[in-house]
């Protein structure tokens, strides 16, 4: 349990997906004008890396690496490494994951889909959804770890681009050079609200 | 109306391979169309590989190679691709060339694909990639396609030599891992995390807006 919460905490801090490793920055940078359209592709992307992290655990234990096909019994199969066929795997999951949770919330949850509707096929090609899978895949955890992993990512993501698109709307009342006006000064805020997140290096729970 | 569909024809036919319009296809996204400081694309992978020239180096000719192929290949297939299932496919075919850069990265430049890590795969969602094949690939030729595809990865290429150049200069005093400045330069910490990196890029926008007069809301 401990070991969950300490990862949970870490990933929304320490290894925050877009202040450590700079991750689904185009999203980022592009949606951060309003808050209110911040916050809903924040949910969004906490629901993604939720469901798809532990998703991609288990086709990557049961199916992609070396040896986890020894459970279908077959002699020539539990030697197999199909590792390589990963990316293809994730991306695979994630876009169909991303449709199928389209199509469901579109028939549901209309409201909701008002909301969040232009912001879920984003969601495909956002690089910190499938960084979530790649990174997981490369750190030794257990299927409920990779979950708290997942969570933990997308909370981070979520709190950088609304704190970011709160500072993007106060800074409209700036007298900040023209040329460098939208996306330079954003880029800058960015590397300065990074080296707040760098305080959180080496804190553990 | 009727003009122009004649017109069209004997226009395309008569387009050589580098007539003047393809050029443009190749060095307009070197910078009055640049993808990372105009379109805001592909910023991710900026931000984190250009530490060191050598795999930034990498990086841009990896993306450049994938992003014309891959626009090339979308091109030839684009009027078979259904519209519902388009962003699949797409991904399916990039995919595929993401993994034969990443393998061949690992084969023969083990060191540089060991420093790039994750960052080989995720040029697979590096939205350049998409965006171009999107926005162009989906609705032209192969030819002009393939060309749209290289400027865009050299555009892209650009802008992390530049930002490669002020980080390892500044960082560590060295421009592909050769000692520039001398033992007595003590590099400055700020270039070497990627926060430095999002300075760079904000200052690479600046001058290049300046530069252009273009001005943002």
């Amino acid at each position: 349990m401990q070991s969950i919460i300490s990862i949970f905490v870490k990933s929304v801090f320490v290894d925050n997906m877009i202040f450590a490793y700079f991750l689904g920055m185009c999203t980022f940078i592009a949606i951060s004008k309003e808050v209110k359209a911040a916050f809903s592709l924040g949910v969004a992307v906490i629901v993604a890396l939720t469901v798809t992290v532990p998703l991609n655990w288990i086709f990557y234990h049961y199916f992609l690496a070396e040896g986890a096909l020894a459970w279908t019994g077959i002699e020539a199969l539990a030697t197999i490494d199909l590792s390589f066929l990963g990316l293809l795997t994730y991306i695979s999951i994630i876009a169909a994951f991303i449709q199928l949770l389209e199509m469901i919330v579109e028939k549901y949850y209309p409201s909701l889909y008002n909301t969040l509707g232009i912001f879920l096929p984003l969601l495909a090609v956002n690089c910190a959804i499938l960084a979530g899978s790649l990174f997981m895949v490369g750190r030794p955890y257990n299927l409920a770890e990779a979950t708290a992993y997942g969570a933990g990512s997308g909370v981070g993501w979520f709190l950088a681009i609304t704190s970011l698109a709160a500072l993007r709307e106060k800074i409209k009342y700036s007298n900040v050079p023209a040329p460098l006006r939208g996306v330079g000064i954003t880029f800058i805020l960015i590397g300065l609200m990074a080296f707040g997140y760098l305080s959180f290096i080496g804190f553990t729970i | 109306m009727s003009t122009e569909s004649i017109e069209q024809p004997i226009k395309q036919k008569s387009e050589p391979l580098f007539g003047k319009k393809n050029r443009k296809l190749l060095s307009n996204p070197l910078d009055a169309d640049n993808p990372v400081t105009v379109q805001i694309l592909g910023i991710c992978s900026a931000l984190a590989v250009t530490v060191q020239m050598k795999p930034a180096l990498f990086m841009a000719v990896g993306v450049t190679i994938i992003v014309g192929l891959s626009s090339f290949i979308i091109s030839l297939m684009r009027n078979l691709i259904p519209n519902r299932v388009r962003i699949i496919v797409q991904l399916m075919v990039a995919a595929t060339l993401v993994v034969i850069i990443d393998q061949l990265f690992k084969a023969y430049a083990y060191d540089i694909s060991k420093q790039l890590s994750v960052y080989i795969s995720l040029i697979l969602t590096n939205c350049i990639l998409l965006g171009r094949i999107e926005a162009f690939a989906m609705g032209n030729k192969p030819w002009p396609s393939l060309l749209d595809g290289i400027g865009n990865g050299a555009g892209y290429g650009a802008i992390l030599m530049i930002t490669a150049v002020f980080r390892e200069l500044l960082g560590s005093g060295s421009l592909f891992g050769y000692k520039l400045l001398g033992s007595s330069y003590i590099g400055n910490g700020v270039m070497i995390l990627p926060a430095g990196a999002c300075f760079v890029i904000g200052l690479v926008v600046w001058m290049q807006r300046a530069r252009n007069g273009y001005r943002e809301e």
